[in-house]
């Protein structure tokens, strides 16, 4: 039989399949989803079970309803506060909920978070002070809670510098043969900062326990995503790392907190970092004072709003038939009640030492800081405030 | 007693530090199979393992931003910059973390890191390889500033930094690495925060830390020919200052030459002039001068002579310390 030549052509292909296999993607197993992971619709409707993220324990569900009922009311209150003049500024994360309490619910209590300066929402959730977590915002000194004891580092306020302290902490962790995850909080606009790529790089390279959280809310102050990345996505940033990620609906609480789940698994299992990037929305300004007149409509503000993550949250619960109207009630009242307490305990102006300025420069005073620290005195003497 | 250089000085106390003391962590660029560039870890990796001593990746800021994380699960990290300049990429981990994590924190949290910084010129180097840039930690309350003038000071002094429970930046003049001195080891002398008298003498002092500290007493010497008899104080702490030693140098001499290697505008030597005339008027025959490096981008590797201190420079100096109480004219307009 002679070939023709169709038939070389037809023959061609089959036997460059047999002698060269496609390779194996190298970026499998990096790669983030097209689409933001999502478990439930806007309205609270259930989307179909996912093998690859599986819903949460109810009971982890109930917990998190509550606690972002209660973070939303601390965040009102706290953005009260800046009113009354009793903190000088505060940086609401009204409907990052889900993003804030995920965060925390995914951790063990011997994890350690490293947060910014939006997450005092997710730290009260975590059980720290709320009038220890306001100290940096009312003045009477930087972080007023005690991190080693809340496994909790300082509010970071230069943007993306904990990225690379959490892989610090992590790998020192498993260093010391502990299986402690370190989860750090970035906003979209802190992923442009070199301390971002830095510290998911070490905690790539020394395969370092930590979770990534990119709570991306469309701005930094005022600028938008679309001048902070060309990236399909912020999740694509781990990719080039060799860490795995994962986009998720930072709206819906059931997928970040599934996600959130994973992540912090993969983590404790020894596997390296993880990198999370929520689609979110800052319903409130950058700060009470921010004018976000000037680079949002309140139409666009608008439209978020059917996206509440704690509507979304109770529909679900309350389909499911696990939260009635005297649960919800009941959580409304221990909200006010937190909000309440918090007014009450934020009344009272603290008084601060002006001679503690030289308590914790160092270890010990320097002759120099003793030198200021008499000075300081027979000034505070002089002026009839002081002890001497 | 053996000859030794300064980098086998500084060698060995990491060495004896990582043996006694478990937590005590080596890292940095290059510092583990090659032991550095200036071979200060060298060794070291082969006997601590590479979980002791080991490379990153080539970021500074992820350096010391990552040394703060370790210190805080308890370790206590030695990490190196490679050189002077390739430190400023580091400089927020440094200046808003490292310095004041004690103090936003109320002492809850301290971060007892030492960072070791080849730093000074007077060796040929390239651009980017000979910078002083000991004033911008010295200006950053939190951090102790501590840089060796001899083989003694290097060992002990590095040893006291890695013991510290405060964050310590460590300045390793270049120049001096491989100059040689008897030494027993492990040497231990005077702690951080105290100046030391190397030369004692009666006609004036001469403050100089570092790299500057041989080039004082060189002048001193040199100066023995013009009838001068000098004393020469090795500064060692920046931070803290030993404002105390420096003092009663100034208030026995009468008069007092700062030297640095560093350009002078706003730099150490302008503080400890500033400090000696306040502490020291009544005692001063004559204004506080300063010697120092040209206020200049640290100049190419053929012109750098020009730049640095010499001894005819802290002799002129000298030379203008009103010996015959006639005013100094060079500042008084024509």
């Amino acid at each position: 039989m002679t070939t023709t030549p169709q038939a070389v052509r037809r023959a061609s292909p089959r036997t460059r399949r047999k002698t060269t296999p496609a390779a194996p993607d190298p970026s499998a197993g990096f790669m983030p989803q097209r689409e933001p992971v999502r478990l439930l619709e806007p309205d609270g409707t259930p989307l179909p079970a996912r093998d690859d993220y599986p819903e949460p324990p109810v009971e982890a569900l109930r917990e998190m309803y509550r606690r972002m009922v209660v973070g939303r009311r601390f965040d009102v209150q706290a953005t009260a506060l800046t009113k009354q003049g009793r903190l000088a500024v505060y940086p609401s994360a009204r409907g990052q909920e889900a993003c804030q309490i995920g965060g925390v619910l995914a951790l063990r209590e011997d994890d350690w978070v490293f947060p910014t300066y939006r997450e005092s929402m997710a730290l009260t959730a975590r059980g720290l002070d709320p009038v220890e977590v306001l100290t940096l915002l009312c003045g009477d000194w930087h972080c007023g809670y005690d991190p080693a004891a809340t496994r909790t580092a300082p509010q970071c306020t230069p943007l993306a510098t904990q990225c690379v302290h959490a892989a610090g902490l992590a790998y020192g962790e498993s260093y010391q043969g502990r299986d402690t995850v370190a989860l750090a909080f970035i906003g979209d606009g802190a992923t442009s900062e070199g301390d971002f790529h830095e510290g998911i790089n070490f905690a790539a390279v020394f395969k370092a326990p930590v979770v990534y959280l990119v709570q991306n809310n469309k701005y930094a102050i005022s600028v938008p995503l679309s001048r902070q990345t060309a990236a399909p996505s912020l999740a694509y940033k781990g990719v080039g790392y060799g860490v795995p990620s994962e986009q998720v609906d930072g709206n819906d609480p059931v997928a970040v907190l599934a996600v959130l789940d994973r992540a912090v698994a993969h983590a404790r299992a020894g596997k390296g970092p993880y990198l999370v990037e929520a689609h979110t929305y800052r319903m409130e300004p950058h700060t009470n004072a921010d004018d976000q007149t000037r680079y949002r409509d309140a139409d666009e503000v608008e439209a978020w709003r059917d996206r509440d993550p704690i509507a979304r949250l109770e529909a679900y619960l309350r389909a499911r038939g696990v939260l009635d109207d005297a649960a919800v009630a009941a959580v409304a009242e221990e909200a006010e009640e937190y909000a309440a307490t918090l007014r009450r305990r934020m009344d009272s102006q603290p008084t601060v030492d002006p001679l503690s300025l030289f308590d914790h420069v160092y270890a010990e005073p320097t002759p120099q800081l003793v030198e200021q620290r008499e000075m300081v005195r027979a000034e505070l003497a002089a002026d009839g405030e002081g002890d001497a | 007693m053996a000859t030794m250089t300064m980098a086998k000085a500084l060698n060995a106390a990491l060495a004896d530090a990582m043996l006694d003391d478990e937590r005590v962590v080596v890292f940095g660029e290059d510092v583990g199979q090659l032991g550095g560039v200036f071979r200060i870890t060298d060794g070291l990796q082969a006997r601590f393992g590479d979980k002791r001593c080991f490379d990153t990746p080539l970021a500074e800021a992820g350096i010391v931003g990552f040394a703060v994380g370790l210190a805080m699960s308890g370790l206590r990290p030695v990490v190196e910059m490679q050189f002077d300049a390739f430190a400023y990429p580091a400089f927020e981990q440094i200046a808003s973390h490292v310095a004041k994590l004690r103090n936003r924190t109320r002492g809850a949290l301290s971060v007892p890191i030492v960072i070791r910084v080849p730093y000074a010129g007077g060796i040929g180097g390239v651009e980017h390889h000979c910078d002083s840039s000991e004033a911008y930690y010295a200006h950053t309350p939190g951090l102790k500033v501590v840089t060796p003038a001899t083989v003694d000071d290097a060992y002990s002094l590095l040893r006291a930094a890695v013991d510290d429970p405060d964050p310590v930046v460590f300045l390793e003049p270049k120049k001096l690495y491989f100059t040689s001195a008897e030494a027993e080891l492990p040497a231990r002398t005077a702690p951080i925060g105290t100046a030391v008298v190397r030369r004692p003498g009666s006609d004036a002092t001469l403050i100089a830390y570092g790299p500057a500290v041989p080039v004082a007493l060189a002048a001193a010497e040199a100066a023995r020919e013009e009838g001068w008899d000098l004393e020469v104080v090795d500064v060692r702490s920046i931070v803290p200052f030993d404002d105390a030693t420096v003092t009663a140098s100034v208030r026995r001499t009468g008069r007092c030459v700062v030297i640095q290697e560093a350009q002078g505008f706003a730099g150490v030597g302008a503080e400890i002039a500033a400090r000696v005339q306040e502490r020291c008027f009544h005692a001063l025959h004559a204004p506080v001068l300063r010697v120092s490096g040209l206020d200049i981008p640290y100049p190419a590797p053929m012109l750098e002579h020009t730049h640095l201190p010499s001894v005819d420079r802290v002799l002129d100096a000298v030379a203008r310390l009103q010996w015959d109480d006639q005013p100094d004219t060079r500042w008084v307009a024509a």
